[in-house]
Formats: structure tokens, sequence, C-alpha cells
């Protein structure tokens, strides 16, 4: 995987994780670029488009646009699967999330998405075993420090 | 100072924001109150700071001022601290940023850190986006996490591997050691990032490919445990036991298998199982099938099991997901050239998929289709791809347009069928139709010759209803401009014959040349056209005037043509026919590249092409590799010119000519009259024995007489061509001084073997009486070697009722003519 969005139907960006190194400013003409795409496509279309080199896999859930770009030879259907995943991890742990979940807690998001991806490839295959691992680092940060953030 | 916001307390005060510019000035306040904050260097405060940064980052604001920050979060003993300092680092810096640098201590402090949370967060910052400068440093670190049996960090040390490998590939040796017991794990997020590290290295390198192909065995066995495993709620997806090992797995084992025997047949089984078990009804299971299937296709898999994967990707196709269809229609496109009749089993369904909305889908179908268009299937393949060029979005259009002549080229029926599938996608598609098909477009209706009249008058009626699509008007003109004389006689066969006549012809012509929907090239094509008809039509007087009057064009193209023209009709008007003749039949090399010039040393009628027209005609400016060598690289357009004599024999009769002066080394017949010759720039040029241009410097050579019998006068005189040296341009000038004509004139001629030549067409092939007027001709002589010009020449005419024929010898050249 190259990078993931998460944006609103709005064509607001909730959450960017880019897992190649680009430029500022290409970052956000990309992102322009397939935002205007994607909200472009009507709902019977096909989850995946072509896009300069890459293939764009995107799912929308309730009010938010989860959007993959992934190489040629990647398998879009598992694709599928994996942005999937990380919307069951994000509802398992803010409790039935919806889109102002990753708007105030968006620093949480991120923690959650590193620790199912890394280098866009998956890290854990368990659901539980990610959910742990986010649960203990949290206890962490209650346990080290008494001054919230 | 007061405590600086909170960070829920900021987003929500931005989101109060009614416009843009309110809520650019409340994100300007708030970071003028961080910069601040930042300066004084508060520890307290600098995560909750670089937090509500990263947010007005998200929002599109500038963000750098934070980046050190970022790093001191970094450096910080407070977990929280190094959680948002790492995140600050990932959003924030790249590698393009010399700061990024100042990490790599802190990550290597981290990653032997007490806690396996903070080792976890500098291997994924690591495997995010280090540069290659912190790999190199750090690619020890992580080698040594690698072999760790904390399962937490090792499946994370794998992943950074990855990217350690993927920056810096030459660093890939050093995990070769540790990749060792990787498969024996249980833990299956281990399991799956050791399986993409182990793909990661068979991709990137041949040597670690040969060594891991003896893992296919435990791949093979690990796969079969997930498949035949109970219930493992764990790692379930919808019934389905860890799909994404198992399609990372089957990933891996493509690679292994690909050019390999043996481990291709080692996996056959279980690819086999994997298709026939894998649940269908979502799609899970979709992913692991549509994966195997890429997995059989790739690797050397018996028949029958690529026959499965068909099949498999057949289904699909019916699937009401339009992901899988689409998934399938991709796979299918990859496989139709390796397994054709396979997938033409499939064929009924992909054309369906024509009719899809989706747009992604709709392009897959129309590839897939015309790589299955064959001789068999042409007719009715062709009906729906023409009713889909009908109805399809503007931008297959031109793609579809292509591939629809290319397929009718290649498999057409009938002359017939191919000319109104042709007129069809002119008809529907015209202005999306390629500019290189209108060459191929004529030259195909040139060849069709039995369809000529047929053509002729659809092409006119199209026109007749629309005359904004440029290819079909580019086609059209020539094909008027050519074949008018039977549109108006209406000897149309194979349709009812339109009455139509030349003044309307005529008008539809001049309509185009005046209309506003016409391009320049355009405008060229119906002013040849125009000019074409003056040998066919009995209205010259009209044609003359339209010629005259855009010799004042403002178009320079126009201009000049018409200008050409003009001189064509005032002084050259017995060049016109021999010029404006019928185009003969012209010989495909290629199908993109240039047409070659038929020698057509007497079984057609004579005809010259004319040079100011743009390839359309076909003729290659650059074939017979003699010619460019002959005329030093001249790149214009090539004429074809023959000698306008009647006999077909002729060739036998210059073979004896050449009995004893051996040929000059050009493609049989013999080279001396029907060579394709480059004409220079100006149509006249090469005809006239005046120098129009000074570039042909008469180089003050004497001339001579070459031949003097029967009253029959034939005198050489001299040019040298530049800019080739080499080349000697000779115009032969026979005159008659006997009181009858001398008809059916034909000049021969022929050197050794040292040099090469041409001949170009002659002005007329009647000398007339009593020395009247002189019938030239140019010949150009190539002496590469500078030897001494010699020339046999045969001479053939009809006087006074009998035809005469003789052979003579030329030798008596003036040195400076080949030195």
């Amino acid at each position: 995987m190259r990078f993931m969005l998460l944006f609103s139907r709005q064509g607001k960006l909730r959450l960017q994780k880019w897992y190649t190194a680009t430029a500022e400013r290409d970052k956000k003409k990309m992102v322009r670029d397939l935002m205007q795409i994607v909200l472009a496509r009507k709902p019977k279309m096909c989850s995946f488009l072509e896009w300069r080199d890459l293939k764009i896999v995107y799912k929308r859930y309730a009010s938010l646009y989860f959007c993959c770009a992934v190489e040629e030879q990647d398998n879009e259907l598992i694709t599928l699967e994996v942005i999937h995943r990380f919307v069951e991890l994000l509802d398992k742990y803010f409790g039935s999330v919806c889109e102002l979940d990753i708007i105030f807690n968006f620093e949480k998001a991120y923690f959650i998405l590193d620790e199912f991806l890394m280098g866009g490839e998956i890290q854990d295959t368990s659901k539980k075993s990610v959910l742990k691992a986010i649960e203990q680092s949290d206890l962490l940060r209650i346990y080290f420090n008494k001054a919230d953030a | 100072m007061p405590a600086p916001i909170r960070l829920r307390e900021l987003i929500r005060t931005i989101r109060t924001a009614r416009t843009q510019a309110e809520e650019r000035e409340m994100i300007q306040k708030e970071c003028a109150a961080i910069r601040s904050s930042f300066r004084e260097e508060d520890n307290t405060y600098r995560c909750r700071n670089v937090a509500k940064l990263l947010y007005m980052h998200m929002l599109g604001y500038p963000a750098h001022f934070g980046q050190l920050e970022c790093l001191k979060l970094i450096a910080s003993q407070k977990f929280t601290d190094k959680r948002i300092g790492y995140l600050g680092a990932m959003l924030l810096l790249d590698e393009r940023q010399d700061v990024h640098l100042l990490m790599t201590n802190c990550i290597k402090n981290d990653l032997n850190h007490s806690t396996q949370y903070v080792q976890g967060l500098a291997l994924c910052t690591l495997g995010c986006m280090g540069s290659s400068e912190m790999c190199r440093d750090l690619a020890g670190e992580v080698e040594k996490l690698l072999k760790t049996s904390n399962s937490y960090l090792r499946k994370k040390a794998a992943l950074c591997a990855v990217h350690v490998i993927r920056k810096v590939p030459e660093l890939m040796e050093m995990f070769l050691p540790a990749t060792k017991n990787l498969l024996s794990e249980k833990n299956h997020g281990v399991l799956h990032t050791s399986v993409v590290l182990l793909t990661e290295m068979c991709e990137r390198s041949p040597d670690m490919l040969s060594h891991f192909r003896k893992l296919v065995p435990q791949l093979v066995r690990i796969l079969k445990n997930l498949i035949m495993s109970g219930y493992s709620p764990e790692h379930d997806v919808s019934g389905i036991s860890d799909p994404f090992l198992q399609v990372r797995i089957l990933r891996l084992l493509r690679i292994l298998g690909r050019s390999d025997d043996d481990s291709s047949e080692a996996m056959n089984d279980i690819l086999a199982q994997v298709a026939t078990n894998t649940e269908t009804s979502k799609n899970v299971g979709n992913a692991i099938l549509y994966e195997t299937v890429l997995t059989i296709m790739d690797i050397k898999s018996e028949s029958g099991l690529r026959v499965l994967a068909i099949n498999i990707l057949g289904r699909f196709l019916l699937n009401n997901d339009k992901n899988i269809r689409y998934v399938a229609l991709t796979s299918l496109l990859k496989t139709v050239q390796t397994d054709h009749n396979a997938v033409q089993r499939h064929r009924s369904t992909i054309v369906d998929c024509l009719k899809d909305l989706d747009v992604s889908i709709k392009r897959r179908a129309m590839e897939l289709s015309f790589a299955l268009v064959n001789g068999n299937n042409i007719r009715g393949m062709m009906k729906e791809l023409l009713y889909f060029l009908d109805s399809c979005d503007p931008e297959f259009k031109a793609d579809c347009a292509s591939g629809v002549f290319l397929a009718a080229e290649k498999y057409a029926p009938s002359k017939r069928w191919h000319i109104d599938t042709i007129m069809r996608v002119l008809t529907t598609a015209g202005s999306y139709v390629r500019d290189d098909s209108v060459p191929n477009l004529i030259q195909l209706i040139t060849n069709s010759v039995e369809m000529h009249a047929y053509t002729v008058q659809r092409l006119y009626k199209a026109l007749l209803d629309d005359i904004s699509q440029q290819p079909l008007v580019q086609v059209a003109s020539w094909c008027i401009g050519e074949y008018g004389d039977l549109l108006v006689s209406g000897q149309c066969e194979e349709e009812e014959p339109i009455q139509v006549t030349e003044d309307e012809v005529l008008d539809v012509l001049e309509g185009l040349l005046v209309s506003n929907l016409s391009t320049p090239v355009t405008r060229g094509y119906s002013l040849t056209a125009i000019m074409k008809l003056s040998t066919r039509f009995s209205s010259v007087n009209r044609i003359k005037k339209v010629v005259s009057i855009y010799g004042s064009s403002i178009d320079v193209e126009l201009q000049q043509r018409a200008v050409e023209y003009n001189a064509l009709f005032k002084k050259y008007d017995h060049m016109r026919p021999a010029l404006l003749e019928r185009m003969p039949i012209m010989e495909k090399t290629a199908s993109n590249g240039p047409t070659e010039i038929v020698q057509t040393n007497g079984e057609t009628e004579p005809s010259m092409g004319e040079s100011k027209h743009p390839p359309p005609i076909g003729q290659p400016a650059n074939q017979a590799n003699d010619l460019l060598d002959l005329l030093g690289g001249n790149d214009v357009p090539v004429i074809q010119t023959t000698m306008p004599t009647k006999t077909a024999s002729s060739g036998g009769e210059l073979l004896d000519l050449l009995g004893d002066l051996s040929l000059s080394g050009g493609p049989a017949p013999a080279p001396a009259p029907s060579v394709p010759t480059s004409q220079p720039t100006f149509l006249l040029d090469g005809i006239s024995s005046q120098p129009l241009f000074n570039d042909i410097a008469a180089a003050g050579i004497p001339p001579m007489t070459a031949y003097n019998k029967n009253g029959l006068k034939i005198d050489f005189t001299f040019e040298r061509a530049n800019p080739n040296p080499n080349i000697a341009v000779i115009t032969i000038h026979a005159s008659n001084s006997t009181e009858a004509d001398m008809t059916d004139f034909v000049f021969q001629a022929a050197v050794p073997k040292t040099f090469q030549l041409q001949l170009l067409s002659p002005s007329s092939n009647v000398v007339p009486a009593l020395n009247q007027g002189t019938v030239t001709q140019v010949i150009r002589v190539l002496n590469p070697q500078k030897q001494q010009l010699r020339m046999r020449v045969k001479l053939t005419y009809t006087h006074k009722g009998s035809a005469f024929q003789d052979l003579s010898e030329v030798n008596n050249f003036p040195p400076q003519s080949w030195q």
C-alpha cells in the first residue's frame, strides 16, 4: 500500500498515512485530485479505479470515505478486507465509531492504524492482538504521567 | 501565562467557525500561542501543543515550526510524549529534511528500551519513514530484534526489515540468517510479516529466490492447516481462517513457483484444494480465490488447473458484485494471450459487460473483447463493438475506433463489409478517430478497386449529412477527388446509384473549403480533390476559378497549393492529366509503417502522385534505403514514377538491354526504368528542364548529344544536385526533325554496376515533328566511385505508323559529369 486517506463527503481530510516519501506539495495535490475523483463516483460503481500508475481501492462507511492506493501487483479484494478490518478495530475501540470520534480523537486513530499496519502491510491478523496492544499502550500512558495531554 | 488550551477544546472551537476566514483567524491565533510556548521551552505542555499543531496540519495549515519539537518529544522519557513525538515525526518530517537524521539516535535508544511498546514505536517510525541513512545506521538493531523471542517485537522487526531492504537493497544479505526459523512460528502476526519479508527478498534477488524455494513444502503445509483447521475465533473472517495470511502465502508461492517446475508441482494440490473448497459467498472468499487464480496462471501449472482457474474467473463474471466482475475482467485480460481458447468460452459474458454502468468495467470489457476477436466471430463481435462505439463515453471512442479498424483489417470477411464497417466508425465516431487512421483508410479504399464506386457514393452521402468530423471529411474528399467520375456517372453496383451532378459535387467540396468546421488539413484535402476533378469532370473552368481564388489565401499551405495548381493550368497543362491520374494499388509493408511503392512497370496505368499531399497518400518518405543513399538523405515525400510504357514485357527487354552491362545493383526488375525517386520540394522541379531553384546548380558542364539518328536527336544537359556531389542530374531533350510526330516515345537507360540510376517521368511520350518541341526527362545518376560514366540507351517509338527501336551506347560524357 502506498497511502491511505480518510475523508468526509464534504471533502474534509480526517486522516492521511503515507508509506512512501513524498513532498508536502505533491501530497496535497494528490489528496485534492483523489478526493475529487472518488467523491464524484456514483454509488453503483465498483470500488476500484485506476489512477496514475496505482490502483485505488475505496469504500464508504457512513459519512467517511476510506481510500487506499495499492500497487499493480496487489490484490484489490483483500485490500477491501484490510479497510474493513481497520474499521472494525476503530469500532471496537471507540464503541460504535462515528466520524466525530475520529475527528476528536484523530491521534488515537493514528495509533490504532500504526498498530495494525506498518509500511503498508498488516502487522497482525488477529483483531484481539492489535486491540490488546493499544489497550496496554494506553494504560502505559496513564501510568507514566499524571499531567495529561 | 495560562495553560495552553486542550486539544479537544481547540478542535471544538475550530469547528464552530462559520467561514474559512474565521477558521484561519483562530488557527493563526493558536499558532502564535503555540509558537511562544515552544520558545519558552515548556516541557509540560509541549505534547499538547504538538498534538494541536498536528490537527491544524491536517486541516492544511503549515506546521513546520513544530518539527524540532517533535524531536524533543521523542527524546523525552514520558510515553505520551514519545507517542505524540513519533506521530509528529511521521506526519511532519520526511527524508527531505535534514532534521530527520537527528532522530536516529533517539530511535536507536528506543529500539533498546525496556518497554516493548516504546520499542514498537521506534520500529514503526523507522519502518514507515526511515531514510536510507537511518536504515543503514539502524539495520543492525532491527536484525537483532528480528531474532528475539518476543513475537510482538518480532513481527514489527520483520516489517521494519522490509522497509530497510526497500531503501537499501544491499543490506538484504544481513537479514538472511534471521529468516531461518521465521516460518516455524505459531504466532500469526509473525507468520504474516515473515511471509511479507520473504516475498520482498525473493522479488529483489534471484539468489534469494532459489535459496527460499526449499520453503515451498513448509508454506504448503501452513496453508493446508489454515484451510483444514477448525474454527479459530481469533483469526476468523466470515468463516475463513486468516484470509490475510492465506493470500500472502499464495502470493509467495506464486513467486517461488514462477519459473520452476518442481516447485509448481509441489503446490499443485494445495492450489486445487483452495480453488475448490473456498467459500465464495463473501468478498473474503473471493479475495482468496482471486489470489489463487493469479498464482495458478503465473506458475507452471498443469492444464487442468489452468482451466479450473479460468472457470473461476468465468464464474466471477457472473457475480452480482461489480468488484468481482472488475477483477475477473482484469485477470482475463492478462491470461487471454496464453489461454485464448479457454477465455473464448466466456466471450458472451464478456461482451455483456460492455453494457455495464461502471466505467472501469466497460474499459476492461472493451479491451478484452478486442483481444477475443477472431475470424470466426468477427461479424457478431463487430456488431456489439460498433453498438458500444455508438453509446460509449467519449474517453473510449478513440481507443474503440482504433480497435475496430485493427480488427476489421485483420479479419474482414469481405471488402464490402470492411468498407461498411469503416463508414460506420467514421460516421458515428468520426471526430475521435486517430490521425493516422486517415492514411490507412485511404490506402485500404484504394486497394479495394471494385468497391470504389460504392465507397465514394457512401462517403459522398455521409458528407451531405455532416461535415464536422474531420477524419471522415478528409477521407471523403480524397475519395471524391479520386473517384468523382464514378460518382457522377452513377456506376455503383452494390447499391442504388444516386444521381449527382458535377456541380453538386463541386458545391460540396467548395463548401468544405469555406466552412468554419474544416481544419486547415481538411481544406488542403478538398482543394486537392477539386483539382483532381479537373481531369475527371468537364467543368474545368469552374475548377480553374476556385483554384485561382485560393492563390491569394491567407493560409500559406492552401496558397501554395493553389499557386502550383494554377501553374499546372497555365504552363504545364500538358502534364496535368498525367499528374492527376488515378492512384495505383499500394502495397503495405506494416500496419503503421510507410507503404511500399509497387513497381508498376507497365502493369497498371502510369500515374504520378502529388508531392504536396501530407502522408495520406501513403507515399513513404523513406522508402527504399537506396533512395536516401542516392539523394543524400533527402527526406521529402517520395513520388512514384514509372516509365510510360505500355508493354508488360518491358522488363524482359530491359534485361536484354542490360545483357552485357551489369545491372546497377537495384531490385529486379531492372532498376533503370521504374524506381521511386525522391522528389525535390516543388512539384514541377525535377521534371522541368529548367532549374527553378538555385540549389540545383548548373555546374557549367557542357551539354552533349547522346544520340542522333533518323531525325531523332537526344541531347543531354547536366546539373549537379546539391547536396550530394556524387549525383549527376542529366536532363535529356529529345527532338524530332522529321515531318511526322514520333509517338509512344520511350527512353530507357542502363548504367554499369558501380552506378545507380533513376529515371523520372518524361514530359510526354510524343516528340513533335519538325523540332516544334522537345520531350524532356530527368535522369539521376549516382556515381560514388567516380568512375567514368557510360550508358546504354534504348529508344522505342512509333513513326509514320511503324514501330522503331534502337539501341545505342553513350560514351562521350564530358569528364566533369562524373568526376
